[in-house]
């Protein structure tokens, strides 16, 4: 069993890592250039031409795209081949406005469903393995990345798409299932459903898990480890940039390795554009080296990480990228200290509270408050109010510990915390109508 | 053997009391006794009702409600008649969380509801220097 898809490419020296990106960007540059007018347009507006992108060095002389950059030029803008030529769409969920339309041609298939098939060898993947793939199949990327990537290892594929968690759980246990692929918070309804069933942990042919396409902590990792017995792994991608596979984690289950060969990842200060050196927190934005229908250069995706380039003991010589910790655009800044709402949801889950929270920021004698309003379960309410007030004084100090700052702890009563269309409202910042 | 009081946890706001016991009366209970008790954003609705097992299950999707055992010592409705109570309990080292009383449906007659951290000590302390305790079966009495 090789524990590397492309071993090659996967464990290059850096020198050749760096020789690959600066061949590819210059051809990508000119590929954009000729055949995108948007964005050939705002490399003009700059005064930029394709001579003067050299190396990946010069990558940071060029304009940024963002979601807006989507929406306007939807949905053939920034198409960079003639549509004969793509043999495929994907979209997104279009739930934080329009939807995106992604085009591939069957290069950009093939590279995306290399990248996913890495993936899969990672776990220990191979022709031996049963890969169920329980996420969406249609036009979210998630069935058909993970679903290309099997197919290219040889494991035996089974298409299952979200739902039915009866028929999932038939066949996962009929048909031996040993790689899971969905969401994480599928994987525990799975789990919760099989305990139901009265399955053990062991019952199951599962190994391994491969899941992505939401944010979820390192507590839900552990509880998914144990609820099905397996190892699982994390799965970064976005349709902008291809989809799943975008970076994956090894068995060092520590940061996500980046496939570099394919996108240039950069972390830049989401207030002043500048990047920002390694290991330093900023918004990660990706640049497509080597696609035909869809080549998004320096694409911010909003998302709040860190990279690592310390070598990782799995021998693959790729940048690692943190699990993302939140979105900038999610960031709030509360008395000079950087403040996201998921790390008060870690804070709520590994204290044992329901992830059912909201912040209030406000302002009093211009200083900012920070309330966190936390709903109590069933199984933590106590008759004795000193009990309570324990409890909050202890979440206070939890979250005092993670953010670096002190909020005040409120318990309150289940199902009282705002919501709207169903969504739960993190977040209230009064502070702007002071502004 | 002690009884079972229903606490319930309600943010300290207009409409939640009334809401609470509106689910309880349309349960069809009694409650026989209540205490509150409040923080700046909530507060605790104790309370000894008729039928505690059924009036949770009835409650428990609207409301965060919880069952506690507490003893209820029985005690003459007149003045100096709490005192031996208390000093049963004081002497067995028994720590009083908190403490509310009602009275009874005979004459001169009244209850105690004792939060303790050892119910069932507490019970037969009291029991042993014949202070009498209701059980849930005759709290309808």
């Amino acid at each position: 069993m090789s524990r590397y898809y492309q071993p090659e490419i996967e464990t290059a020296p850096r020198e050749k890592i760096l020789e690959i990106q600066n061949e590819k960007i210059v051809r990508q540059v000119r590929h954009v250039w000729d055949h995108v007018p948007y964005y050939r347009h705002l490399m003009e507006e700059k005064g930029l031409t394709p001579e003067d992108i050299q190396s990946v060095e010069d990558i940071r002389k060029l304009p940024f795209l963002s979601k807006a950059d989507l929406r306007d030029a939807y949905p053939y803008g920034l198409l960079g081949t003639d549509l004969k030529n793509c043999v495929r769409i994907q979209s997104t969920s279009g739930t934080t406005g329009k939807r995106v339309v992604a085009f591939y041609t069957q290069h950009d298939i093939d590279l995306w469903e290399d990248c996913t098939a890495r993936a899969i060898v990672a776990t220990g993947g191979s022709e031996e393995d049963v890969v169920q793939v329980c996420y969406g199949y249609g036009l979210f990327t998630g069935g058909a990345g993970l679903h290309g990537g099997s197919h290219k290892v040889g494991c035996l594929t089974l298409p299952m798409s979200s739902g039915n968690t009866e028929r999932q759980i038939q066949f996962m246990m009929d048909l031996n299932a040993t790689i899971l692929c969905c969401t994480p918070s599928y994987a525990a309804y799975i789990g919760e459903s099989l305990a139901e069933q009265g399955y053990k942990p062991e019952d199951n042919n599962l190994r391994a898990g491969i899941f992505g396409a939401e944010p979820w902590t390192e507590e839900m990792r552990r509880d998914i480890e144990k609820k099905l017995g397996i190892k699982a792994y994390d799965i970064y991608g976005l349709t902008e940039i291809s989809g799943p596979g975008v970076a994956f984690e090894c068995e060092e289950q520590h940061g996500m390795h980046v496939n570099e060969d394919h996108f240039y990842v950069e972390i830049i200060n989401p207030e002043t554009g500048e990047p920002l050196p390694d290991g330093e927190k900023g918004e990660l934005v990706f640049t497509c080296l080597d696609k035909e229908a869809f080549p998004l250069l320096r694409y911010r995706t909003r998302d709040i990480c860190v990279l690592n380039r310390t070598p990782c003991s799995c021998g693959r010589t790729h940048v690692r990228m943190a699990k993302p910790m939140g979105r900038s655009d999610d960031m709030l800044i509360i008395r000079g200290v950087n403040v996201f709402p998921s790390q008060i949801e870690t804070v709520l889950l590994a204290e044992g509270y329901t992830p059912n929270y909201q912040i209030v920021v406000d302002r009093e004698r211009n200083t900012d408050t920070f309330d966190v309003y936390v709903e109590v379960g069933a199984d933590q309410f106590s008759d004795l109010m000193s009990q309570i007030q324990r409890m909050e004084k202890s979440l206070e100090g939890a979250l005092r510990t993670m953010l670096g700052i002190s909020p005040r702890v409120h318990l309150v009563a289940p199902r009282t915390i705002t919501r709207s269309e169903g969504k739960a409202v993190r977040v209230i910042d009064r502070r702007k109508l002071h502004d | 053997m002690a009884i079972t009081q229903c606490s319930l946890f309600l943010m300290n706001q207009p409409g939640q009391l009334v809401d609470a016991v509106g689910a309880i009366s349309a349960a069809g209970a009694n409650i026989r006794a209540m205490s509150i008790s409040e923080a700046n954003d909530f507060g605790i609705l104790r309370a000894i009702i008729t039928e505690p097992e059924r009036i949770c299950a009835e409650l428990k999707d609207r409301f965060l409600i919880t069952r506690t055992p507490v003893v209820a010592a029985k005690m003459d409705d007149r003045s100096g008649a709490l005192f031996p109570i208390l000093e049963v309990l004081n002497k067995a080292n028994i720590n009083i969380e908190y403490m509310y009383a009602f009275t009874g449906t005979g004459p001169e007659e009244a209850y105690v509801v004792l939060r303790v951290n050892d119910p069932e000590n507490a019970e037969s302390v009291l029991n042993a220097a014949g202070i009498g305790t209701l059980s849930d079966d005759n709290l309808t009495l």
